[in-house]
């Protein structure tokens, strides 16, 4: 039979490419979207810069300067924006339109894209920091280099990526797309706001030994304590191993694809 | 048989009992109205549910089991969505194609579709047309064996239904199996080599549109009353017209006649109405279709 236009010549891509190119497809999406954006970069920009203008004014007791102890702080609330809302919304509406469905008949298997989920992640928050960072370092920062305070602040963001992502998904996985939207965004906000990300635990008091055990908490805790003391905050790293654990373990109990 | 599709699913509410069989390289057409059970079907097909009883085989593989090796050889065009609200098509397409190891080229299918025109635009604010042909393309990138495609021109306007017809044939010249669920009636007997018709979860009839149709020889006369049938009408009518035909009660008030519409059959019905004393309102003829077909076995209308 002579070979025409449609003769099949059936086969999967190499896993790589296929996961490589799910996740470039994922963050340009991401950053074409604007309410992802502004999630993911106008507001940390905002919160850095009012915080730090804030501090000021309201003579906000610090035990470093304000800068150097919102920098950190700002980084993890990048990380919690883009690994939770932003990760969460985006799968809340792949499940509504059948992408995830569809991706299920092609050959990229759930594990290719599951990598190619957290590597659009990591792709759009290398891109948080760089923007991030830079703000930081035209407002004055001066963060701590040390090899251990960097590799601590690249292992919490990790570990903090893992634990938001998996409790994202979760989110995404047991409610609707418009419910996803709303609570995603709800928990950001509370969490942005009460649960010691931006400003350092003590800055709350009695509930800051609570906050610490939050996720958001012990991911701002961690971040600080590298890119302020060149510390490795075990505990910090720890308590989002834990969340990443359950996170994981409740997504794998409930998460449909369709 | 290992070139073959061989299916037995039972559950109780969907699908019940259902065995069929797909050649390759044909294009079977799984027909039947809303609800009959052939996206459940097809679903089971393509691996996305677990049979509860019965067994299905997919180009010899468990859809299940297999899934890994079966999934490269398929192809899948969903009922609806499938993409990214704000992707481009071209973009959705290119995913797509990248996932495969020797893809169509992308701009034989953005040329064939027509889906150039959907330019930039996103996802969500496509038409629905151009929504089924990016779908269609979706399916077809990767250069399957076999395409399931699920009512894949529900939707579109008549000049996009032809084009997506011509390239659904033009996949089997060239080798490719089709399996299609449609509830068009011409959809079915214009493409199909294979007519499966499906009712409440249960095959009704298989075979060519033209044997389903006993070559288009034999006709239909539909006879509408004024007045409800007296008791007993179909079977003295049947009685009056000889073994050549048979009737179909469609409703208190019209009823379908099968067999040769020539002058002597017609002759019958009209004495036969003047016999009972009924009052015919219409009387017309008409060449035995699928939906006639439909309607004999299951005294529904298809399209309903």
């Amino acid at each position: 039979m002579s070979a025409g236009t449609f003769t099949p010549a059936p086969g999967a891509a190499p896993l790589g490419r296929q996961v490589l190119s799910h996740a470039r497809m994922e963050a340009r999406l991401m950053l074409r979207n604007g309410e992802q954006l502004l999630l993911a970069v106008v507001i940390p920009v905002i919160v850095l810069v009012g915080a730090v203008a804030g501090s000021e004014r309201v003579g906000l007791e610090l035990d470093a300067p304000a800068i150097d102890t919102f920098a950190p702080g700002v980084l993890a609330l990048a990380v919690m924006s883009t690994a939770f809302t932003s990760l969460a919304i985006a799968t809340g509406f792949e499940r509504r339109y059948g992408v995830i469905k569809w991706l299920g008949s092609s050959p990229l298997p759930r594990g290719g894209l599951l990598a190619g989920k957290v590597l659009a992640l990591l792709l759009v928050e290398a891109l948080q920091v760089v923007v991030l960072g830079a703000v930081a370092l035209a407002l004055g920062w001066q963060p701590e280099t040390t090899a251990v305070g960097l590799l601590s602040a690249l292992g919490v963001a990790a570990v903090g990526t893992a634990a938001f992502a998996a409790l994202g998904l979760f989110v995404a996985g047991v409610l609707r797309a418009e419910a996803t939207l709303a609570a995603a965004n709800l928990v950001y906000l509370l969490l942005m706001a009460g649960g010691a990300v931006v400003l350092p635990a003590n800055a709350y008091g009695g509930f800051g030994d609570v906050a610490t055990w939050l996720p958001s908490g012990a991911l701002g805790e961690g971040m600080r304590a590298a890119l302020l003391d060149g510390a490795a905050d075990v505990t910090s790293m720890l308590t989002l191993l834990g969340w990443a654990a359950l996170g994981t373990v409740l997504t794998a109990r409930t998460f449909t694809w369709e | 048989m290992v070139d073959s599709l061989e299916m037995r699913y039972g559950s109780k509410t969907a699908v019940d009992g259902l065995s069929l069989t797909v050649a390759r390289g044909s294009v079977t057409a799984v027909l039947g109205p809303n609800g009959a059970g052939k996206t459940t079907t097809l679903e089971t097909c393509e691996g996305y549910r677990r049979p509860q009883r019965g067994t299905v085989r997919v180009l010899g593989l468990d859809p299940q089991a297999d899934r890994r090796a079966l999934l490269p050889r398929i192809g899948v065009m969903l009922q609806e969505g499938g993409a990214w609200s704000g992707v481009r098509a071209e973009e959705m397409l290119r995913h797509a194609a990248s996932l495969h190891a020797a893809p169509l080229p992308r701009a034989l299918l953005v040329e064939r579709l027509g889906l150039a025109a959907c330019g930039r635009t996103p996802y969500r604010r496509l038409s629905g047309g151009q929504k089924q042909r990016l779908a269609l393309a979706m399916a077809i990138v990767g250069r399957p064996e076999l395409v399931f495609v699920d009512e894949p021109t529900a939707g579109m306007d008549p000049q996009a239904r032809r084009d997506t017809w011509d390239l659904l044939r033009e996949l089997r010249a060239d080798g490719v199996t089709v399996v299609l669920t449609t509830h068009y009636m011409d959809e079915a007997e214009s493409l199909a080599d294979t007519v499966h018709i499906i009712d409440r979860g249960q095959l009704i009839a298989s075979g060519s549109p033209v044997e389903l149709t006993r070559g288009g020889r034999v006709s239909t006369i539909r006879l509408v009353v004024t007045r409800p049938f007296p008791p007993g009408a179909p079977e003295s009518l049947t009685e009056a017209l000889g073994p050549a035909t048979s009737v179909t009660v469609l409703d208190p008030l019209s009823l379908l006649v099968t067999g040769p519409a020539d002058g002597s059959t017609l002759a019958r019905v009209s004495r036969w109405c003047e016999e009972h004393d009924v009052l015919p309102e219409s009387l017309s003829l008409g060449t035995r279709s699928l939906e006639d077909v439909f309607l004999e076995l299951t005294g529904r209308e298809l399209s309903a």
